[in-house]
């Protein structure tokens, strides 16, 4: 089944960890193997923020291999060499597991692309975010685990969105979990919830114009399909719009920049959304009491209809 | 093919216009008689007095502990409930069998009001996906808007959003009547077998996609129809009959029916008949 939630504060900050968190667990009855969060927060914009596995969390449920911890250590140090390689520098580093790691990069570069391939070439290496504001994070278990284990109560940001998994159609781990980079554009990312009936031709179509998949989740399709659209030069919208007709199935899905935040219904409206719009909160989820976790006062909220596209700013 | 007689004896449910064919042959089929009301017991009802008012505040409360609540103060003779603090929860108020005026301060999520049979529910807020669904008798008023398939398989009653509802409205609807104040997604009216869906506001594509039977009045723009929903000439007593189910429902008195489509079933997709496949055989 699978629930999506979204938020988006216009014209301030606020506590983007704690309320997406509660907006996610509020749907946990809609899959609880894994969640994620894609969060962005206040930076000072200089840096590059990486969140990157060098391994799976294989409790849990996991469809995962165990690994011996000693392996993490290898791939990380050779992580690190190629970091230096390509002339990043490594500003601070965390590693909240020894799985998942985050680090702060000084590094001079437009295109992720080259960047991105060379980091994701060294086996069991996947980075899961990269941007100057984004950062991606998801693990397996419900909202507060994921937050809990992560620390994410605290994070301050204007805008996020999440995603509350039930697997169906691929394993149950960190690769498959969403939210879904929308590699290799800095600060996108993708949550979706529905059925995608077209995802090995579209699949075949976007790897032969170079683009990447690191599972075979068919949510990943859209990340990977808006971020090809705008490196043919469509805006966000124009990807959004044309990905009503490019990809078949049932969706409704979340696409989150630096600085907006957008959703998109298929042409059957399959899949429930619930939209909250005021001047200066847009939240956005699979069931209202998604929405009701961060606005418990009466309000007013409405379904999206049929193939509508929206787009909001912070 | 069934044998069908109809019985001589003039009985209360011939007077009140009901049905009164006995089914003999291979079709056991029995219909409510009320003359034999004393020997049926409705499980599950209440006689309640509306003059008796209470509140439920449900804020702290799961889906199940409020509608085990409900139930336990219609069987106290309550027979007006206000609802506190819905709050979005799904599945509140389903399976009331009987008479109550039930008054929602909010708004419910999915499933709210399902299976019901003769309450008058008033809902001040937003309905999830499937109001009502399976709906048999009484009036649920929505005074903002709905989510997908509202109005799923409703079989009797009136089911009134005075906002805007999502698609599929009216799926699969065999009797009663659904009135949107604004507008309708797409599949409003799929597979409907039978009763009326207005909607004074545009509807989206495919409407009345597949239906059987029924009727739908649209006053504003249509997506495109549905397959075999074809337009109908709107009659002096279909604008008649909208009037005062537009009064009756405290929505859209002013509004000019005269300019309403109306779309019925071209029944092009009527290809099935009445033998089972046996006697199929023994016909060829």
């Amino acid at each position: 089944m699978c629930g999506i939630a979204g938020l988006i504060h216009r014209g301030k900050s606020s506590n983007v960890g704690s309320e997406l968190q509660g907006m996610l667990q509020a749907l946990k009855h809609r899959g609880e193997d894994s969640t994620g969060y894609a969060l962005y927060g206040d930076t000072d914009g200089k840096n590059f923020i990486m969140r990157f596995k060098v391994g799976e969390n294989v409790g849990e449920g996991s469809s995962s291999v165990m690994e011996d911890v000693s392996v993490y250590d290898e791939r990380k140090k050779i992580v690190d060499q190629t970091l230096a390689e390509m002339g990043a520098k490594i500003v601070k580093e965390e590693r909240t597991l020894p799985y998942s790691l985050r680090y702060e990069i000084d590094f001079e570069t437009k295109d992720l692309l080259d960047f991105s391939q060379r980091i994701e070439s060294i086996p069991g290496v996947e980075i899961l975010s990269m941007g100057k504001s984004l950062e991606v994070i998801k693990d397996l278990g419900n909202a507060k685990m994921v937050c809990d284990r992560y620390s994410l109560d605290k994070l301050v940001g204007t805008h996020a969105i999440g995603h509350a998994r039930m697997a169906t159609e691929s394993g149950v781990d960190i690769k498959s979990a969403h939210p879904f980079w929308g590699y290799p554009f800095s600060d996108v990312s993708v949550v979706h919830n529905g059925q995608l009936t077209n995802y090995w031709n579209n699949r075949r179509v976007l790897e032969n114009k170079g683009m990447r998949f690191m599972s075979e989740c068919d949510s990943e399709l859209i990340a990977v399909y808006i971020a090809q659209k705008m490196r043919e030069g469509a805006s966000l919208e124009e990807g959004m719009k044309d990905s009503l007709t490019g990809l078949d199935g049932v969706f409704t899905y979340f696409v989150a920049t630096k600085d907006s935040l957008g959703m998109a219904k298929d042409t059957m409206a399959a899949k429930p959304l619930v939209l909250y719009e005021s001047d200066d909160l847009v939240a956005m989820g699979s069931e209202e009491i998604a929405i009701r976790s961060v606005l418990p006062h009466e309000i007013d909220t409405y379904d999206p209809f049929d193939g509508e596209v929206k787009v909001w700013q912070i | 093919m069934a044998n069908i007689k109809t019985s001589e004896k003039k009985s209360k449910a011939q007077s009140m216009g009901m049905h009164t064919e006995v089914l003999t042959g291979r079709t056991q089929q029995k219909f409510f008689n009320p003359d034999e009301a004393e020997n049926f017991y409705y499980f599950g009802t209440y006689d309640v007095d509306f003059n008796k008012r209470t509140d439920l505040d449900v804020m702290n409360m799961s889906a199940p502990e409020a509608n085990k609540e409900i139930d336990n103060l219609m069987s106290q003779g309550y027979g007006t409930i206000v609802i506190k603090n819905p709050q979005g929860k799904h599945s509140l108020g389903v399976g009331i069998l009987n008479k109550l005026n039930l008054i929602f301060e909010g708004s419910l999520g999915y499933f709210g009001m399902g299976s019901c049979d003769g309450p008058i529910v008033r809902i001040n807020g937003r309905v999830g996906w499937s109001c009502a669904e399976n709906l048999m008798a009484g009036k649920v008023v929505i005074e903002k808007n709905a989510g997908s398939c509202f109005g799923a398989a409703i079989r009797g009653g009136d089911l009134i959003c005075k906002g805007s509802v999502g698609a599929r409205t009216g799926i699969d609807m065999k009797g009663g009547t659904i009135i949107i104040g604004g507008d309708a997604g797409a599949f409003t009216g799929f597979m409907m077998q039978r009763g009326r869906i207005i909607i004074l506001g545009d509807v989206g594509i495919n409407l009345g996609d597949s239906m059987y039977d029924g009727t739908i009045f649209v006053g504003g723009e249509i997506g495109s129809y549905g397959s075999d929903a074809v337009d109908a000439e709107l009659t002096s007593s279909d604008q008649d009959w909208l009037r005062r189910k537009l009064k009756v429902a405290e929505i859209g008195e002013d509004f000019d029916v005269s300019k309403m489509k109306k779309i019925v079933a071209g029944k092009k997709l009527w290809n099935y008949d009445n033998l089972e496949p046996t006697e199929k055989k023994g016909a060829i």
